[in-house]
Formats: C-alpha cells, structure tokens, sequence
C-alpha cells in the first residue's frame, strides 16, 4: 500500500479561509439525533476523510452539507455564505458536487444523459465540451458505454459514473461517499487514483469512506466520528500512526 | 417517463398488426373509430403515466380535468357566439388553434394549482393520504362543474362539420375523426420528443427514478413536478376539446369513465411508461370496437379489463413495464 502518495502533511492553504465550515452542527431524523455537535473545516485544496463505524452519522455529515437535510442547530458556511437552509438544487449552482452513497445513478437513463444530469445547471457549451472530455480522459470506459442505460454497468463503472456526474457539476467541493463500497480491491485502487487525480486538476474532496487504510492513504487530514460526534482529527500521517486508530479501523 | 431505444417502434408495430388484423373484418369506418376512441384514451392516459411516474401518485382527479376540460371548451366556443359548424376554412383554422390552446393553458394551470394545494402538502405523507385527497378534488371538480352548468348533459358547438368527409386512397374517411386522430399524434410525438430530448425532459426523467438524486444534479422538485402536472392536464385539456368536438355532449360525470378507461391504458401499457400509456389507450379503442362489431357492445367493459387482468397476470408491470430494477 502506498502510504506516503497524497499524504503531504497539512497543506499551506490552511493559513486562508476554510472552503467548508461547519460550526456545532446538530442534525435530527425526526427523533434521531444523528450528529451531536460537529465541527469540521475543509481548506481549499485539500483532500479530507470523515472515517467512523456504521451510523456514525458519516453520510448524514454530507447529506447536510450538501443540503439534502437542514441542521436543527448550529451553521454550514461555503466560502463566505451561510448555506444551512440552503435546499440542495441551489448549492449545485455554487459549486457543491455529491456523489452520494449507493452510488443513485439514473439506472434507466443512458451514461450521456446521466453525465448531462451532473451538467443540468450548466449551460457553457464551451467548458462543458471540455468537462465532458474531462471526465471521459478520467474514465474512458464511460466514453465506450456513453449510449448504454446506466443500470446496465457494472459495479465499478457505476461508480466512475456517479463520479463522473457529480464532476459534471464543475464543482469546488467534492463530497464522496463510500466511493470503495462493494468494489473489488484493483477497482478499489482505481477510484482512489482517480480521487487524487481529481484533486491534483484543482478540486477540494471530503470523503467519507469505511476503507480507512485507502482513504488515508489519500487524505491531508481526517476526523473520525462515533455516534454523531467528532472523536479526533489529526493529519492523516499521525492518524495513521495513532494506535486506537489502528485498532479500531486498520485492522490492527 | 422512460426512453428506451427500440421501444418507440413497438407502438407503430403493434398498431399495424392490428391494422392488418382488423382491416377485412371490422372495416375501415370501425378501425378510423377505434383509432379515435384510442387516442382519446391515450391523451388522457398520458397524465395518469406521467405522475404516477413521478410522484407514484394514482391521480383520480384526472379524469375530471378532462370532463372539466371539455365544459372550458363547450363555455369558450358558446360565449364566443359559435353554435354549429364553421364553413369558413381560415376562421375554422382560428377557432381550432386558439380553442386548444386556451383549453390546455387554462386544464395544465388547473393541474398545477392542483398539485399545489393538493398534493404537495402531502409529498411526505403515507401514500394512502393524497390517494384520498385526489378522490376529494374529483368530487370538488364534479360539483364546480354542477355549479356553474347543472347536472344535465349539455350539447356543445360542433364547429367541425361531422358529415364532412375525405378520400384517402381510395378510403372514405370522417374529416372530424381525422383531425381527431392527427391531432393525438402530433401531441404525443411532441410529448415524447420533449421528455427524450430536452433539458426538463430529462429532469422530469430523473426525478422519476430517483428524486433526491436528481436534487444533487441542481433539479428544482417542486418546479419539475408542477411543469409535469402542468402537461398531464393540459393534454387531458386537448382531449376535452376532442370530446366536444367529435360527440358534440359532455357532462359533469364524464370524467369517472373516461377516466377509469384511460388509467386502465396507463396500466395495461405499463405505468410511468410515456409510450406504454399511448400504447394502451389504442389498444382499450380498438378492443372495445372489435367487442362492439362482434356484437357484444354491452360486455366491451367486461373484455377491457378481461385482457387487463390477462396482461397483468403474464407481465404485472404492464405491457412495456420496467423491465430494469427501479434503482440500479
């Protein structure tokens, strides 16, 4: 494994404004209190990893970020806005691309227009042209498969297409969840190239992921949540090196 | 609400086989009616498909759209002065253009403050509530309409002459079925058209499958949703304007029977299936005038839904059904 790729310590943009804030963000499922007070920060330029068991509240950290679900209490900021009650359709436009868990690509639309989907509040025929390009260099089976209902891909290709759309938006912040789901260990390998690719052309990622080894291995920084509230953040080199973090999602 | 390529040639298909089945047997007056009576059912079943594809909503209020779709037409074409057929072919061409227009604005402006008041508030709701509630908005529909015009049928304008008739190949054929029929054609082909090919095509398609998704993708809800009650209900508005002026009568209880005939389309080809609605509805046209020339006119309900439950048993989702798993 390639521990040290991407893992270039806490960036220099830390010294400027967080592109993502979340300020003691308390979020309900009707009567489930699912995240108890988060705080995190996401810098421009960075990749960082949300890691925690099952119903840590990973994906509600995201669907709430993203506009999916409205906090209770506490506020979201992107870049200088307040964006805590903004509803979702309206954050894609400012530049917050999901790609969400389960992957939810449009099963009985075609792999174009499930890419045109990720460009719907888009109308730049110029960069579009050169997004499109963009993603098809990134995944070029999604190239060969552009005319194929998307439900008919296979695993791995459904998720370089959720990818893929969610890039379509032209987003400033990539919010990925379980990318690695389901998939086998060399297409493991592949979406997290691709993810440090992504990065490199200039996109600021938060992924959450249950393959902490892989996500750290990307990752400048990660937190780790347990029942809805943040346990530890580190850089991911130390959390690497943390033995608690080892024992509990490492495998040893 | 789904585009598959192959499929759209399915229709034609089917209808040219029963063309060829029909032809000696039933006669070409028959198979012109069957073809009317379908694409009336067809327009009508296109708003049953289309929301129930998007918000999985059984929307018993549509049938009333059409019945109040046809008063709008019958008030529209008497308050204007016209009480029989028009001779004079431009003025003709006016009153056609403009009645179908005003008639589908004033239907889809009525479907999406339906939907507004009816439905939305319910989006989250069990799905049995707005269920009920779309039974309570046929009813107000039905009692509006007994308001304004009385209980009793009503004879409309027929402003094109029904006796008139042309030679196509050697066939004689009713102009006003004709314009009927062509009518339903370039309504559905423009339907199809824009839910396959445009940018709300594809957001209505989206949301159809999977509504939060498409949120991520920068899809409104709310407005993607009401432009597609807004085209249900303007189409079962064009078929209201049919009805008036193909039968020449209407009344506040037309709605139920049409539209049971109609959900029964949508059903038999398949619900949320744009194609599968247009499908069924010729289908429903042409086997109740072949139960008809067969002499068992009074049992052409019973064969209806015989061969719907037929269907259902072998294909339960309908004729052109989903075959693919609803999320992938």
């Amino acid at each position: 494994m390639t521990a040290t790729a991407g893992a270039a310590a806490p960036v220099a943009s830390q010294a400027e404004r967080p592109l993502l804030r979340l300020d003691d963000v308390h979020t309900f499922y009707v009567h489930v209190h699912a995240l108890q007070g988060i705080t995190l920060e996401v810098f421009p330029g960075e990749i960082v990893t949300l890691l925690g068991g099952n119903g840590a509240g990973k994906t509600t950290t995201l669907r709430t970020i993203s506009g999916m679900i409205h906090p209770r209490s506490g506020t979201v900021h992107f870049g200088d806005d307040d964006i805590t009650n903004v509803p979702a359709h309206k954050l894609v436009r400012r530049g917050v691309g999901h790609a969400p868990e389960g992957r939810r690509i449009f099963g009985r639309m075609t792999v174009l227009e499930n890419l045109q989907m990720g460009a719907y509040t888009r109308s730049n025929k110029d960069e579009l042209g050169a997004d499109f390009e963009r993603v098809f260099a990134l995944f070029p089976r999604l190239r060969e498969r552009s005319g194929q209902a998307g439900g008919t891909l296979s695993g791995g290709e459904q998720q370089m297409l959720a990818i893929g759309r969610a890039l379509m938006t032209h987003p400033k912040l990539l919010l990925l969840d379980e990318p690695s789901m389901g998939l086998a260990p060399i297409l493991v390998e592949q979406i997290f190239q691709v993810i440090r690719d992504i990065h490199a052309q200039g996109t600021t990622v938060l992924v959450v992921e249950q393959n902490a080894l892989m996500a750290l291995g990307v990752a400048h920084r990660g937190y780790i949540l347990q029942t809805g509230r943040i346990v530890l953040q580190d850089t991911a080199a130390n959390l690497r090196q943390n033995p608690e973090v080892q024992k509990a999602y490492l495998g040893g | 609400m789904t585009r598959r390529p192959g499929r759209a040639l399915l229709v034609p298909a089917i209808l040219l086989l029963l063309a060829t089945l029909d032809w000696s047997y039933v006669g070409t007056e028959q198979f012109v009616n069957a073809l009317t009576i379908g694409a009336v059912y067809a327009l009508i079943a296109l708003g049953y498909t289309m929301v129930y594809g998007i918000i999985e909503l059984i929307n018993f209020a549509h049938g009333d759209v059409f019945m109040v779709g046809s008063f709008v037409t019958y008030w529209l074409l008497s308050s204007l002065g016209f009480n029989g057929t028009i001779s004079d072919l431009p003025l003709l061409v006016v009153v056609l253009v403009g009645t179908f227009l005003a008639a589908m604005v004033v239907m889809g402006g009525i479907g999406v403050v339906i939907e507004r008041f009816a439905y939305r508030p319910l989006r989250n709701a069990p799905r049995l509530a707005p269920l009920i509630t779309a039974i309570g908005v046929s009813f107000i529909l039905q009692n509006i309409i007994q308001i304004f015009f009385g209980p009793s049928p009503i004879s409309a304008p027929q402003v094109i002459d029904v006796q008139a008739r042309v030679n196509l190949g050697g066939v004689d054929v009713s102009v006003v079925k004709l314009f009927v029929i062509a009518v339903a054609f370039i309504l559905m082909i423009a339907l199809q058209t824009f839910v396959s090919r445009t940018r709300m095509g594809r957001a209505m398609r989206s949301t159809a499958i999977d509504r939060d998704a498409a949120q991520l993708m920068g899809v409104d809800i709310n407005t993607t949703i009401a432009v597609t009650f807004f085209i249900g209900s303007a189409l079962a508005g064009a078929a209201g304007v049919v009805q008036v002026l193909y039968l020449g009568t209407t009344n506040f209880q037309l709605g139920f029977q049409a539209g049971l005939k109609a959900f029964t389309s949508a059903v038999l080809g398949g619900i949320g299936n744009i194609t599968g609605a247009a499908l069924g509805g010729f289908l429903i046209g042409f086997i109740e005038v072949n139960s008809t020339v067969a002499g068992f006119s009074r049992w052409s309900e019973a064969i209806v839904f015989g061969i719907l439950v037929l269907v259902l048993v072998f294909r339960p989702t309908g004729l052109l059904g989903q075959q693919l798993g609803e999320r992938a």
